[in-house]
């Protein structure tokens, strides 16, 4: 029981951090092989720039 | 023994489906509870579920779990990444719910409970999540391309031209009109109008702290953003207590259109960093949020719905928007039913993320279902409260008249008995000076929704601070659908006006970004301003004119669905495509045709025009103010007739041309071939569960 809590909790945390763009993030450093900063965060955001943008929200 | 046990769990399920129905259904005179709302809600998206979607992705789409999704093959880390199935439902509902399921089914309320409810649930299981499965499914096997390019591969040029025209009409008539909710909302109210100012430097400061202080960390900064905007909720009421201060966020409607006009261009120029992404983090927070506190909410409270099943204005002359429940029920609320929008969001980012072909089953259809719960729960919020107060919100004052008496006796007349001081005493608890004429379907959702809130949660000393905080929800929402879709509209605008001259088809050159987002904010601008100005209110006109283009645009979903189908040898079972598309084309063909035709000037735009013009010409003529008012009354009627007009003629061209496919193909004058991306088996490892789901 207590680990299926946890793992409720976790996919909630993935979800979370998927729409929220935080996992996009980390596959970012990982595949350039850096670390989190200022300047991993600019170009990891000039990157998703494009993607963001062109996103539609529905009414 | 376990399949036993199976059909009796199903037999369970259908019975209290069908005896809430029946409940719903058949119950007069009396108020019955919302539960019975909810448990047909439930039942019949379980059986949906299980069983139809079931059957279209076994049999019509035969879903292969061995093929390999576009975001194995194409695995880049940015755009194509194999996702698990409930985080890429997740992030496909947070894309799909937008202020649409709540805006829609309130209004549609004044027809009563009954219609709405049965269009959203019997919409939402036949048609609408159907289309966003369908087209998911068609888009992951094509490498995730977008509807208007599988209509152009699949039908031809003139579904692609048809497809792009109709997103951009949707979107920019679609903007207009949510600013205009927004503009209704916010009008004479300080406290809502300073928390949502205070958004803005907000999510200017959320997008400082992201790039400079916590690099990465977004639902840590969405959380600060949150305690800052519920702050801004609280201090709201400081603001509208303070008589001082209180001016300045007074504002009229034109003010606010002009300020709404200044920020959405702004907000399209700006750095993405700056003010879009923060503020849709945040917009996603609360949203998510709030639908799960209102779902709780409902569930705690179980409230009482005040609205009768089927009000008097079924017969057209409703005070909200004129016409018959039939067709205009349908067109009023879409998303929350069938939304030609979802297409886009199921042939955008979502199929690049889906694993395996037997998920698009869970994301698409189910997703969809969890949007037409929504949709439910805000026909629960506008019918909790009493039919009178309903009225007396959304009637705009040129149908019930201009004082608080003579509106509340226009309404009592109606059979819906309220007061003045019924009505004093109610906006006193929300907050708010007064409570008339706000059209748009927001305040009214507010108001039930604060009910529901208070009922639950903090009594009835924290119902101003509910209905501020429902406010805040609904038009950060709207603001933020605002930013991206004139930032979407904008890329569509400058990729066609690149075919014209190269330069402006460049996104980044500064000159051709300003054009652009100029053209774009000047054409929702102009249906803003119409709609400001309108003297019954605007939603009239403009509502029904999104939902016609907003239908028509899944009627453009549904034609290529069916041709893909079609070609796919499964014509047998191309009926899934076909019945919700023919209910759609007799839908807004035939308000198209109301609304531009019908006798009554209410319904229709030429008609309006017509009364116009004799009011122009009569004698004595009018004042030279009054002539050039109603001159611009006449030019905003043909120029929405006039674009419900071409809208209706391409979307009647591409059924044509789609019929003329099938027939074609049907007849074997054409070869059955669909463009899909070539086999390739999965190395993903199809699991025993999916296989068997795929089969069964």
């Amino acid at each position: 029981m207590r680990q299926q809590i946890h793992r409720a909790w976790q996919l909630l945390i993935t979800t979370l951090r998927e729409i929220f763009d935080e996992n996009a993030y980390a596959r970012f450093l990982a595949r350039e092989g850096i670390a989190s900063s200022r300047c991993a965060y600019a170009a990891f955001q000039r990157e998703r720039e494009a993607t963001v943008e062109k996103r539609p929200r529905c009414c | 023994m376990k399949s036993i046990v199976r059909v009796l769990v199903w037999t369970c399920v259908a019975a209290i489906g069908a005896l809430s129905l029946a409940t719903i259904a058949i119950h007069r005179g009396e108020p019955i509870n919302a539960m019975w709302l909810v448990l047909a809600a439930l039942c019949t998206y379980a059986l949906g579920y299980r069983f139809y979607s079931k059957f279209v992705a076994a049999k019509v789409l035969a879903l292969d779990p061995r093929r390999a999704t576009p975001a194995e093959r194409l695995e880049n880390g940015r755009d194509f990444v194999p996702t698990n199935k409930w985080v890429v439902f997740g992030h496909h509902f947070a894309a799909i719910a937008g202020p649409g399921p709540l805006v829609g089914p309130v209004l549609a309320a004044q027809f009563g409970y009954l219609p709405g409810t049965i269009w959203i649930l019997v919409g939402a299981v036949l048609g609408g999540c159907v289309q966003d499965f369908v087209v998911l499914l068609f888009s992951v096997r094509r490498d995730g391309k977008s509807l208007c390019q599988m209509a152009k591969e699949e039908i031809g040029k003139l579904g692609g031209f048809v497809a792009f025209v109709a997103v951009i009409a949707i979107l920019i008539i679609l903007l207009g009109l949510i600013a205009l909710v927004v503009v209704n909302a916010l009008k004479d109210s300080p406290w809502g109008v300073f928390t949502i100012a205070m958004t803005i430097p907000i999510a200017l400061l959320m997008g400082v702290y992201l790039k400079y202080l916590r690099p990465g960390k977004v639902l840590e900064t969405s959380l600060l953003g949150f305690v800052l905007v519920m702050l801004s909720v609280i201090g709201g009421q400081w603001v509208s207590r303070s008589p001082g201060i209180a001016g300045y966020f007074t504002l009229s409607a034109s003010v606010l259109a002009i300020l709404i006009i200044i920020y959405g261009f702004a907000a399209s120029v700006l750095p993405v960093w700056l003010l879009l992404a923060p503020r849709d983090y945040l917009s996603t927070f609360v949203k998510l949020g709030t639908i799960l506190i209102l779902a709780a909410g409902i569930i705690a409270v179980r409230p009482i719905l005040h609205m009768p099943a089927l009000t008097r204005f079924i017969d057209g002359t409703g005070p909200i928007f004129a016409g018959s429940v039939f067709p205009f029920a349908f067109i009023t609320i879409a998303c929350g039913a069938i939304s030609g929008f979802h297409s886009l969001i199921s042939s955008g980012t979502t199929p690049k993320m889906i694993t395996h072909e037997t998920e698009a089953r869970m994301v698409g259809y189910g997703a969809m279902l969890a949007e037409s719960f929504v949709a439910i729960m805000a026909t629960i919020a506008a019918c909790t409260m009493m039919p009178g107060q309903y009225f007396a919100i959304n009637s705009p004052a040129g149908i019930v008249g201009k004082t608080p008496e003579i509106a509340t006796s226009t309404i009592t007349s109606w059979g819906f008995p309220i007061s003045a001081t019924e009505m004093a005493s109610l906006a006193k608890a929300v907050g708010e000076q007064n409570l008339f004429n706000r059209t748009g379907g927001a305040p009214a959702f507010a108001v039930g929704m604060a009910h529901i809130f208070a009922n639950s949660l903090g009594g009835e000393a924290l119902t101003a601070i509910w209905y501020h905080f429902a406010i805040m929800f609904e038009a950060l929402f709207i603001l933020t659908v605002l930013d991206a879709g004139t930032r979407v509209a904008r890329f569509m605008l400058q990729e066609a006006l690149g075919h014209l001259w190269q330069p402006l088809g460049r996104t980044s050159w500064y000159p051709s970004i300003l054009t652009s987002s100029a053209l774009i904010v000047g054409a929702w601008g102009y249906f803003l301003w119409q709609g400001v100005h309108d003297p019954v209110g605007g939603i009239n006109s403009l509502w029904p004119l999104f939902g016609i283009a907003n239908q028509l645009l899944a009627i453009v979903a549904f034609c290529v669905a069916t041709t893909i189908i079609i070609k796919m040898n499964k014509a047998r079972f191309a009926f899934v495509t076909i019945v919700p598309l023919c209910w759609l084309v007799a839908v807004t063909f035939t308000a198209s045709y109301q609304k531009m035709f019908s006798s009554n000037p209410r319904i229709a735009f030429l008609t309006h025009a017509q009364t116009l013009v004799q009011q122009l010409n009569s004698t004595p003529a009018p004042a030279a103010a009054q002539a050039h008012q109603l001159s611009q009354l006449i030019f905003n009627d043909r120029f929405d007739a006039l674009v419900n007009g071409i809208l209706v003629l391409l979307v009647a061209l591409i059924v044509a041309s789609s019929a003329w496919e099938w027939l074609r193909v049907l007849s074997g004058r054409k070869a059955a071939e669909v463009k899909e991306a070539p086999f390739v088996p999965t190395r993903l490892g199809a699991s025993p569960e999916l296989e068997q789901e795929a089969v069964s």
